[in-house]
C-alpha cells in the first residue's frame, strides 16, 4: 500500500465556452486576469501538484475565488478537468466509466457541503443513512450504522428530527454522520464549518480531530480562515488564483513562508499559541540541561516553564523522553518575530540556488 | 394607392382553395386513422364509463362518506369536511346528484391523465433546456388558443362523445402541472444535488430520492391549478358530448332558464372550493416539516 492516497498532476481547469482553445494560452503562461480580460475564460485551477497522504488531514487554504472548492470537487469528478491526472490510490479517475465513477463515490470518498446540503423532507436518521440507501444496503444494517454514528457525533435522540427543526452545528454533525456512515477511506469537506458560529466551529473542530484519531482518515480540508486550517491540519496548501504556491507542515509554513503573500496570510497569527518548540529548537548538545518539555509545547507554554523554573534554556524531549534538542530564552524570541521580507527573499533565492 | 387602402389579401377564391385543401388533407387524414385512435383511446373510454358507473351505482351515503373521508385526509380540517358533506347534500337535494357524479368521474379521470402525462414531461423539461425551449411554446398556445378552435379538429378526428371532451380537457387543463413540475425540479438546491451525485446516485435515484420530493410542493400546486381549469371546462365539454353538470347549464342559456343555469354553475363552483381547499392543504402539509421553528 502506497503512502499516498490522492496525487493530482498537472490539473488544470479553465471556465468558458472554449476551453481546449484558452488552454493553449495557459500553456503559454498566460495568468488568471490576463485569461479573463483578453479571452473571457476564468482560470479556475492552475498546474495543480499535489500529493495527499493516506490518513492524514490535507488542509486547502484560500483567499474566495482562489479556487478551493473547484479543487476538492475534482477529487470526485463532480467538475471534469480540462487537462491533468487525478489518481486515486492508484486508479487513475479520469479515465473512469459513469459506473466505476460511482461506485468510487458510494463506497470511497464522501463529502461535507459548506451549507449542510441535507435532504429537508428526510429525519436525521434518514438522512444519515442516506449514502447507505444509495447503496441499496438492507434496512435494518442502515439503521444499525447510522444510529452508531449518530450517536458517535453526539446526536442521540435527535433521530426523528426534521433537519429544519436543528440549529447549524447540529445540521453539521448529521452531514458529518452521513459522510461517515459509508465508511469510505477519504473524506471531502469544502469550507464545512465556515457557516457556523465561532464557539460551535471550535466544537466541531474538536470533534473531527477527536474522531480522525480514532478513524484514520484521508481527509481533504477547505477553509479560509487560518486559524482553522493551523488547528488542524497535518499538511496546509496555500492557493492563490489557481495555484498552489505552497504546501508544508504548519509550522514550516510560519518559519519559511514560500513568499509575501503567504507572509501576509500569517501576519496576524499569533505565533506562540501556534508555533511549537520543535520548530525552533537547536540541535542537542551534550552539556544541554534545565526542565524537559516535549517538542510539541507551544512557545507561549514554553514561556510559562521558562518562568516557572527561573532559567533560560531547556531540553526538547520526544514521545519516548529520549532527548532531541535545547532551547534558550533566545530562541523563543527569535521564534515570536515574524519574518521580515527580505529574510522571505534571502531563503528563497536560496534553495533556487 | 390601392395597395395602402386595401390590404394585399388573398383573393376569395384562393382562400377558400387553402381552407379546403386544410379541410380536405385533414378529413383525409381522420378517414384513415380515425378509428386506430378510437380503438387507441378505448380502454380510456371503457374506464370512464365504468367510473362513472361506480359513482352513480354506489348508494349516495356511502359515495358522501367516502367523500367525507377522503375530505378528511386530505385536508385534515373539520370545516373543509362539514362543507363538502353539505354540499353534496343540497347538491342530491336539487336534483343535480347524477350530472354532479359523472362531471367528478370526468374530471377526475381527466385529472389522473393530466398527471400521468404531465410529470413525465415536466420533468423531460427540467433535464433539458432544448425539450424546455420547444415545449414551453407549445404549453403557451394550448393554453391561449380559444377552446372552441380545438374542439374542431377534436371532434373531426373522434366525433362527438366522453373521449373527444375529456381530451379536450387535457388540452386545456395538462400545462400548469407540466410548467410547475418543471419549475419545481429547476428550483432543487444545487448543493442538495451535488451531495445526491457525491454520494452516487444513479441519475434515476437522484430523481426519485431528490428532485421529485424536493419539487412536490410545486407539483402540487400544478395539479391543484389543472383541477381548476378541468372544472372550468366542464360546460363546453358538455357541448361535444360530455354529460354532467355542464348540460343543463347549456340548456340554461339557450332557453333562459336562470334558476336552472345558477344552480348547476352553483354546484361547479361548490366542486371546484372542495378540491382547491383540500388540495391546497394537502400541498402545504407538504412542505411543513421543511419549516423553520426559529
Ligand atoms: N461554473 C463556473 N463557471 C465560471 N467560473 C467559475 C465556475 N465555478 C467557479 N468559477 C470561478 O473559478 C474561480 C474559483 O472558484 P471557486 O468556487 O473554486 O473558489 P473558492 O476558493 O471555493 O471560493 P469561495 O471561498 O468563495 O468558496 C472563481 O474565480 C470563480 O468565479
Ligand atoms: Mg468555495
Amino acid at each position: 500500500m502506497s503512502d499516498t492516497m490522492i496525487s493530482i498532476r498537472n490539473l488544470y481547469k479553465i471556465f468558458g465556452p472554449n476551453p481546449k482553445k484558452a488552454m493553449e494560452a495557459v500553456a503559454a503562461g498566460v495568468g488568471k486576469d490576463e485569461l479573463l480580460e483578453k479571452n473571457g475564460h476564468v482560470l479556475g485551477l492552475n498546474n495543480i501538484n499535489l500529493d495527499m497522504k493516506r490518513n492524514e488531514l490535507q488542509v486547502v487554504m484560500g483567499l474566495s475565488g482562489s479556487g478551493k472548492s473547484t479543487l476538492i470537487r475534482h477529487i470526485n469528478r463532480l467538475i471534469e478537468p480540462t487537462a491533468g491526472e487525478m489518481i486515486i490510490d492508484g486508479d487513475n479517475v479520469l479515465a473512469m466509466d459513469q459506473k466505476s465513477l460511482r461506485e468510487l463515490r458510494r463506497h470511497k470518498i464522501s463529502m461535507v457541503f459548506q451549507r449542510f446540503a441535507l435532504l429537508p423532507h428526510r429525519s436525521v436518521i434518514d438522512n444519515v443513512g442516506y449514502g447507505l440507501q444509495i447503496q441499496n444496503v438492507g434496512k435494518k444494517e442502515i439503521k444499525e450504522r447510522s444510529e452508531r454514528w449518530i450517536e458517535r457525533v453526539g446526536l442521540a435522540g435527535y433521530e426523528d428530527y426534521y433537519p429544519a427543526k436543528l440549529s447549524g452545528g447540529m445540521q453539521q454533525r448529521v452531514g458529518l454522520a452521513r459522510a461517515l456512515t459509508t465508511d469510505a477511506e477519504i473524506l471531502l469537506m469544502d469550507e464545512a464549518f465556515s457557516a457556523l458560529d465561532p464557539l460551535i466551529r471550535t466544537e466541531m473542530q474538536d470533534i473531527l480531530l477527536d474522531l480522525q484519531e480514532e478513524i484514520q482518515k484521508t481527509i481533504v480540508f477547505i477553509t479560509h480562515d487560518l486559524d482553522e486550517a493551523l488547528r488542524i491540519g497535518d499538511t496546509i496548501a496555500i492557493l492563490k488564483d489557481g495555484m498552489i504556491i505552497q504546501n508544508d507542515d504548519p509550522q514550516n509554513i510560519l518559519m519559511q513562508p514560500a513568499d509575501e503573500y503567504v507572509a501576509d496570510f500569517m501576519k496576524d497569527i499569533n505565533r506562540a499559541r501556534v508555533l511549537r518548540v520543535r520548530a525552533i529548537m537547536e540541535p542537542i548538545d551534550p552539556e544541554a540541561d534545565g526542565p524537559e518539555m516535549h517538542g510539541s509545547t507551544t512557545l507561549e507554554q514554553a514561556l510559562q516553564i521558562f518562568a516557572e523554573h527561573s532559567t533560560d534554556h531547556a531540553v526538547i524531549v520526544n514521545k519516548r523522553k529520549e532527548k532531541v534538542g535545547k532551547l534558550t530564552i533566545e530562541d523563543l524570541i527569535r521564534g515570536m518575530k515574524r519574518p521580515t521580507l527580505q529574510e522571505i527573499r534571502d531563503a528563497n533565492d536560496q534553495q533556487v540556488a | 394607392m390601392d395597395f395602402f387602402s386595401e390590404f394585399p389579401a388573398l383573393s376569395r377564391r384562393d382562400n377558400s382553395a387553402l381552407r379546403r385543401f386544410i379541410d380536405n388533407g385533414f378529413r383525409d387524414f381522420s378517414r384513415e386513422y380515425g378509428e386506430a385512435l378510437e380503438n387507441f383511446f378505448d380502454p380510456l373510454l371503457q374506464f370512464l364509463i365504468a367510473f362513472e358507473q361506480l359513482l352513480l351505482a354506489t348508494p349516495w351515503p356511502i359515495v358522501i362518506l367516502v367523500i367525507a373521508g377522503l375530505t378528511w385526509a386530505g385536508g385534515r380540517s373539520m370545516a373543509i369536511t362539514v362543507g363538502a358533506i353539505l354540499s353534496f347534500l343540497v347538491i342530491g337535494y336539487l336534483g343535480m346528484w347524477e350530472n354532479t357524479m359523472s362531471t367528478l368521474a370526468i374530471i377526475s379521470v381527466a385529472t389522473l391523465i393530466c398527471i400521468a402525462i404531465g410529470i413525465p414531461i415536466g420533468i423531460l423539461m427540467a433535464r433539458s433546456d432544448r425539450a424546455q425551449g420547444m415545449i414551453t411554446p407549445v404549453l403557451d398556445v394550448m393554453q391561449t388558443i380559444p377552446s372552441f378552435v380545438y374542439l374542431i379538429p377534436v371532434v373531426m378526428l373522434l366525433g362527438i362523445g366522453k373521449v373527444p371532451g375529456m381530451i379536450a380537457v387535457c388540452i386545456y387543463a395538462v400545462p400548469p402541472i407540466i410548467r410547475l413540475t418543471n419549475l419545481g425540479i429547476r428550483l432543487v438546491d444545487r448543493e442538495v444535488l451535488e451531495a445526491a451525485d457525491a454520494f452516487g446516485s444513479s441519475t434515476y435515484q437522484r430523481l426519485m430520492d431528490v428532485q421529485i420530493p424536493l419539487a412536490l410542493p410545486n407539483i402540487f400546486a400544478g395539479v391543484n391549478q389543472t383541477i381548476m381549469m378541468a372544472l372550468s371546462m366542464v360546460v363546453i365539454a358538455s357541448m361535444i358530448g360530455v354529460k354532467g353538470l355542464g348540460i343543463p347549464v347549456l340548456q340554461a342559456i339557450s332557453n333562459q332558464y336562470l334558476a336552472l343555469g345558477l344552480m348547476n354553475g352553483l354546484a361547479i363552483v361548490a366542486l371546484a372550493i372542495i378540491f382547491d381547499r383540500v388540495t391546497q392543504r394537502f400541498g402545504k402539509r407538504l412542505q411543513k416539516h421543511q419549516e423553520q421553528s426559529h
